[in-house]
């Protein structure tokens, strides 16, 4: 059965791709969205088989094929469903189907051919990104990781008619070749280390191993496994590419860049969580990471104009709580904050894209406002998961960031505590800076709000139907973890317990916090208090934001430019793409192309084979015309290769 | 009876010569005739070694690489024939359209 | 009959004896029929080779010296044998359109390919000096006069000149370290060398020998430094020869490689191993560098070609049996996944377009979904990404050298592997994100689209299910001089 939830998105992607032309977009999109939904009936059905399984260890297994088999080495296709791969599941199948149906309408502006091309990339994406979270060992999973890599290459892509804008491609690229990099020689050396590549498998031998106190093997997997995940999630300094992937279509920016893919990083920690476990430095880099993106992305975020923009380096502050979350061992929080962010950013991000709909095409926050009264819809909705995200209480955000900030504090990490509560405040006002921009205040303050249509018309049916379902969820999907200091019982976090076991003293050696449990009952006045001060600085972000942006945007404006500078410097996003560019791009350009291609192939070899034939030869003049693709180049190359090899083996 | 040293002597001079001739030469029949004289000095090689040895397969070996090299030889000029008849000279500096 | 030759040891060269007689029908065929029946000659050619791998069949189990040890025929063999003829088909299948477009009348173009296929069996089976240097003469004459074939075309002349000189010169090299060997042993064969050469490695003399030898056998397989023609050479032969040579004369020059040095140098292994070691790093390293800037499919592929070279010399230097058999697997998928993407470039040939930059590619998958979505596959495979039969060449190499202790050297590959998929994607983009196009539509005719649906079904089919091809290749792998491999000394 589990084989079904990644196969009925990838019919649908057979489907729309090689019928895609010939059927009516009405049927293109109808079957992509049936497929997801058909999809979403499978998983709720398995998830429910999961729950009736007896606790400790429940799992549904699925081998699909014997893949690789060898002697002692044997790798199968194998499904596994457990606790964190059920959410996982149902948040991929469940955002993505309604992201299906929002597209239908979204979409409607593209040719037919180009619309089942659209859906059949998405389903692909689904299906790749279901084969990640089920896939039960690295090969598996490594299959999806590359899958949705490709997907959302030619998702971002879609929009691409101008040479320039591959550009956000060549930086996906590279970012990605970094990460993949680092997840590879990861696994590489995991399978070296412990000589198989089953997750379950993995976690049974660290077990028995105890924390690396110095830096050791698990510590350098476990980084390098970071290092694939801080690429894929966007984490510093690998972040750069998911702002430039919102050239895509506005959906794939909810679906791929902000509810699914980009946790794929998280969920890669969350799956290896006794490895990471039995690496404490590691944990310590991740979380550091972790909560200094989360700054990072929020600080920037406070001063783009594009509202995409303002979206994808929220997301990218969101992922960094999810890590600092990771980082502190509080693996069943950070998953919560996913679950509850996949709604409320796809929400945020489809209702922004109702916004682009409606205003055809046009990004700038600058040129919008007072859109409250034309897209009623739209701004309500939005509202919501603007609450949400700020940490307005009694909404998804505040109680999976509380989560987060209160097993960061209540592990002892004080610091981490801070600035991730420094965030908070910022994610509210950067967050209703957006709202009272784009939905506030009056329009047409800048150049281009004239040409507006008069009348703007709000979300077609399906997709209010998305945005309504999403605000919806956005506002209960958070009660599923209810914490103990509010009379829940934290059913949410309980029910992935199973998949993070680490036992009590690797915690302990480890300098985690101790049982989830024991935390809650000891501190549950301290979690009230932590909850209290959260939502403290939720209010005041809100209020600062109403101040500078709705009710004296001229403060705004002293405030940019009293700090001139400051200003300058997070407009230009901390110069990190510059930064890049000088210090990695052009490097690699100019070793492959001017150093090793013109260089050393021309220029090099060409410049020490000279010095070989002027001895051989003795005639300089002639071997000053020598050039690339002359015959005798290239015999002295080979020449030369022999003599060096010769000299090694005689000077040795 | 010519000992197997001064062979294998010759042998060396000349493969040097042709190796030289190979990277100095500009004409492509020259690189050619270069190529034969290293092949030769194989075969001078080969022939010592099979008189030393008092073993057959050395000359064996000798007598198809001479035969290889006048195929190589036919082909090779076959080829330059054809690269004439589209553009003069036999330069092989000229040979420069596929690079980089 | 002369002496120590029996009829049986014909026998045993059957496969070899019914293509050389296919490849003389081919070429009387040719006279006989009348002009422009290039499609015709093809079929027949598609049979002498079917003829030939049927003929294979008897000999799945044998393992025999023949002649007195000129050729060996075992699975080691029998693995390359097919992967040869395997190639060859589909050469001539991807042929018979090219040639109409370029206008060159088949004449002895497939009488060639034949030939060249029949000079790689020898290669593969060569135990002996005399009978692998005919083998590879064999090969590289048929090849420098294919690379040539198409004579109004400078740049078929140039590629086949330079392919020449320099091949010429890398067999003068090659050859004086042969003789060399020769001298040293007192033998021509390769198994009864291995055991005169025990005990005496540090003889400078061998050592010169060994190192000559590595440098013409490094030519053919294009490792850097010895690697300049093929940039050339592939960007200026015809598109199904350059294929072929990437494909074909690369994979029998392995085998010639593992021939000479595992069954004939064990002995010397500690020295050799070094050397490899260091072509393999730079060969990778060098050739995907230098294929990240290309914007000629082929030339990019040419680079690229070198690079999964030198991911292949890691089989060689973990020297174990299990990094042969990877080596075996790696040459195998290689061959379909190289040939796919050449099949591709063949299909973009029109009479308006040479159909190999990079920009001819965008859009590809509006104009032609089949073929955008093979060239998908390929690439995806040539850099190494699962399910596709790529992932699994590449897993296997850089396990047997985990196995052998070289694991860095696994790093560096998946480095290269990590820079590689950079410009391997970088057409997949081209092809379906891209929306400019240009010249006429591609069209499919049935030979290419048999090739290419041969391609994509193994490319995909091996990535899925592998276990079939990796137990074949552990078997072959076994039978190379399986008494060497487990004496050599670490």
């Amino acid at each position: 059965m589990l084989r079904l939830i990644p196969v009925l998105p990838f019919l649908g992607f057979l489907v729309n791709a090689s019928f895609g032309r010939r059927i009516s977009r009405r049927a293109a999109g109808a079957v992509a969205s049936a497929v997801m939904l058909a999809s979403l009936v499978v998983a709720l059905v398995a998830a429910g088989n999961l729950v009736g399984l007896p606790n400790p260890g429940r799992a549904l297994v699925e081998p699909a094929f014997s893949w690789i088999s060898s002697g002692d080495f044997s790798v199968n296709a194998t499904l596994r469903l457990d606790p964190l791969s059920a959410v996982m599941i149902l948040v991929v199948t469940g955002i993505g189907s309604l992201i299906h149906i929002y597209s239908t309408a979204y979409m409607d502006k593209e040719t037919d051919s180009e619309y089942a091309r659209y859906f059949s990339y998405l389903n692909l994406f689904a299906a790749f990104m279901l084969v990640l979270v089920l896939g039960s060992n690295f090969l598996v999973m490594f299959v999806g990781w590359e899958g949705v890599g490709l997907c959302s290459y030619l998702l971002v892509g879609f929009w691409y008619q101008k040479e320039s804008a591959s550009d956000a491609g060549k930086k996906a690229f590279i970012v990605n070749r970094i990460g993949d990099f680092g997840f590879l020689l990861g696994v590489l050396l995991a399978y070296v280390r412990f000589s198989t590549l089953d997750f379950q498998d993995l976690a049974r031998s660290a077990s028995a191993l105890s924390p690396e106190t110095s830096f050791g093997t698990l510590s350098l997997i476990t980084l390098l496994l970071f290092v694939g995940a801080a690429g894929k999630s966007a984490q510093i300094p690998l972040h750069v590419w998911l702002p430039d992937a919102m050239e895509g279509p506005t959906p794939v920016s909810a679906l791929i860049h902000a509810a699914t893919m980009v946790t794929a990083g998280v969920y890669l920690i969350g799956r290896n969580a006794v490895l990471f476990s039995h690496a404490p430095i590691t944990l310590t880099i991740v979380a550091a990471i972790g909560v200094a993106t989360a700054l990072l992305a929020a600080t920037i975020g406070l001063v783009q104009n594009d509202i995409k923009r303002v979206l994808a380096y929220s997301t990218v502050s969101q992922l960094g709580y999810m890590f600092l979350a990771m980082g502190v061992g509080a693996y069943a929080a950070g998953i919560f904050h996913l679950y509850t962010h996949a709604f409320f950013k796809a929400l945020l991000f489809l209702g922004s894209g109702a916004v682009i709909h409606a205003l055809g095409g046009e990004q700038d926050l600058r040129r919008m406002g007072g859109l409250r009264r034309e897209l009623p819809i739209a701004y309500s909705t939005f509202l919501v998961g603007a609450m949400a995200i700020a940490g307005v209480p009694g909404l998804a955000g505040f109680f999976s960031k509380d989560e987060v900030l209160f097993q960061t504090y209540a592990g002892g990490h004080t610091l981490l505590w801070i600035v991730g509560l420094v965030t908070s405040l910022l994610t509210a006002i950067y967050m209703f800076r957006l709202v009272f921009l784009a939905f506030h205040g009056a329009r047409g303050e800048e150049p281009g709000a004239a040409h507006h249509p008069s009348h703007l018309h709000d979300a077609p049916p399906a997709m209010a139907l998305a945005l309504i379902v999403l605000a919806l969820g956005s506002i209960v999907a958070g009660y599923a973890g209810l914490p103990r200091a509010l009379g829940g019982s934290n059913r949410f976090e309980r029910f992935l317990e199973p998949s993070f076991i680490v036992s009590q003293e690797t915690r302990r050696a480890a300098g985690l916090q101790g049982d989830l449990e024991e935390a809650e009952t000891a501190t549950a006045s301290l979690e009230v208090g932590l909850m209290a001060v959260s939502t403290l600085v939720a209010a005041g972000g809100i209020g600062l934001a109403f101040f500078f942006f709705l009710r004296n945007p001229r403060a705004a404006d002293d405030m940019v430019n009293r700090f001139a500078g400051l200003h300058r410097v997070l407009a230009n996003k901390y110069y990190v793409d510059e930064i890049y560019d000088v210090t990695v791009v052009q490097p690699i350009r100019i070793v492959s192309e001017d150093g090793l291609w013109r260089g050393i192939d021309v220029r090099a070899i060409d410049g020490t084979v000279n010095m070989v034939g002027e001895t051989v030869v003795g005639s300089s003049e002639i071997l000053r015309r020598l050039q690339a693709g002359s015959v005798r180049v290239s015999a002295a190359s080979l020449f030369l290769g022999v003599v060096l090899i010769l000299g090694y083996y005689l000077w040795r | 009876m010519v000992p197997v040293g001064a062979c294998l002597g010759l042998s060396a001079v000349l493969f040097g010569i042709g190796l030289i001739g190979f990277l100095s030469r500009r004409n492509i029949i020259l690189m050619l005739v270069s190529v034969e004289i290293m092949l030769n000095a194989v075969n001078v090689s080969l022939a010592g070694f099979s008189r030393q040895l008092q073993d057959q397969r050395g000359q064996v070996l000798a007598l198809f690489v001479i035969a290889v090299a006048a195929a190589e030889a036919a082909v090779g000029l076959g080829l330059v024939l054809a690269l004439s008849r589209n553009r003069p000279g036999v330069n092989v500096e000229d040979l420069t359209q596929l690079k980089w | 009959m002369p002496p120590g030759i029996t009829f049986g040891d014909f026998y045993n060269i059957l496969p070899e004896l019914v293509l050389t007689a296919g490849s003389l029908v081919v070429l009387i065929a040719d006279v006989l029929l009348p002009r422009r029946s290039g499609g015709w000659l093809a079929w027949i050619t598609l049979i002498v080779i079917g003829a030939t791998l049927a003929s294979l069949v008897p000999f799945r189990e044998t393992r025999v010296e023949v002649a007195n040890g000129l050729i060996a025929v075992d699975q080691f063999a029998l693995f390359f044998k097919v992967v040869f003829l395997g190639a060859a088909a589909l050469t001539v299948l991807m042929s018979v359109r090219y040639l109409e477009i370029e206008g060159a009348s088949p004449g002895e173009y497939y009488f060639l390919i034949l030939c060249a296929t029949l000079g790689m069996m020898i290669m593969a089976g060569g135990i002996d000096l005399i009978t692998i240097f005919i083998g590879l003469e064999t090969m590289a004459v048929s090849f420098y006069i294919l690379a040539g074939f198409i004579k109004p075309n400078q740049r078929s002349n140039e590629a086949a000149v330079k392919y020449f000189l320099l091949g010429a010169f890398s067999l003068g090299i090659l050859l004086y370290g042969m003789s060399l060997m020769y001298g040293l042993s007192g033998t021509t064969n390769l198994r009864v060398m291995a055991m005169t050469f025990a005990g005496q490695e540090s003889d400078p003399r061998l050592i010169l020998a060994v190192m000559l030898v590595a440098a013409g056998v490094g030519f053919k397989i294009a490792a850097v430094p010895f690697h300049m023609w093929a940039p050339d050479v592939y960007e200026g032969a015809p598109t199904p020869i350059t294929a072929f040579l990437s494909v074909g004369s690369t994979a029998a020059s392995f085998a010639m490689l593992l021939r000479i040095f595992l069954e004939g140098l064990p002995s010397m292994k500690p020295e050799w191993r070094v050397l490899f070691e260091g072509l393999a790093i730079v060969t990778m390293t060098v050739g995907n560098l230098a294929a990240l800037t290309q914007s000629n499919l082929k030339r990019m592929l040419a680079y690229s070609s070198i690079a999964h070279a030198g991911y292949v010399l890691i089989g060689v230097v973990a020297g174990t049996p299990r990094g042969v058999a990877a080596m075996l697997i790696y040459v195998l998928v290689y061959a379909f996944m190289q040939l796919g993407a050449f099949i591709v470039i063949v299909l973009m040939r029109r009479q308006d377009i040479v159909g190999d930059e990079l920009k001819d590619f965008s859009g590809l998958h509006v104009r032609h979904p089949f073929a955008a979505f093979a060239m998908l596959m390929f690439m995806l495979s040539l850099g190494g990404i699962p399910p596709t039969a790529g992932f699994m060449g590449k897993f296997w190499l850089f396990g047997a050298a985990i196995d052998a202790g070289y694991v860095w050297l696994a790093v560096i590959g998946v480095l290269n592997s990590a820079i590689s998929l950079y410009y391997y994607i970088r057409i997949v983009v081209f092809m379906y994100v891209k929306k400019e196009t240009a010249g006429s539509e591609p069209t499919m005719s049935p030979a290419l689209g048999i090739a290419l649906a041969v391609a994509v079904i193994a490319t995909i089919a091996l990535g899925v299910y592998p276990r079939l091809l990796f137990e074949l290749a552990e078997a072959s792998a076994r039978t190379l001089g399986a008494a060497a491999i487990t004496t050599a000394i670490r």
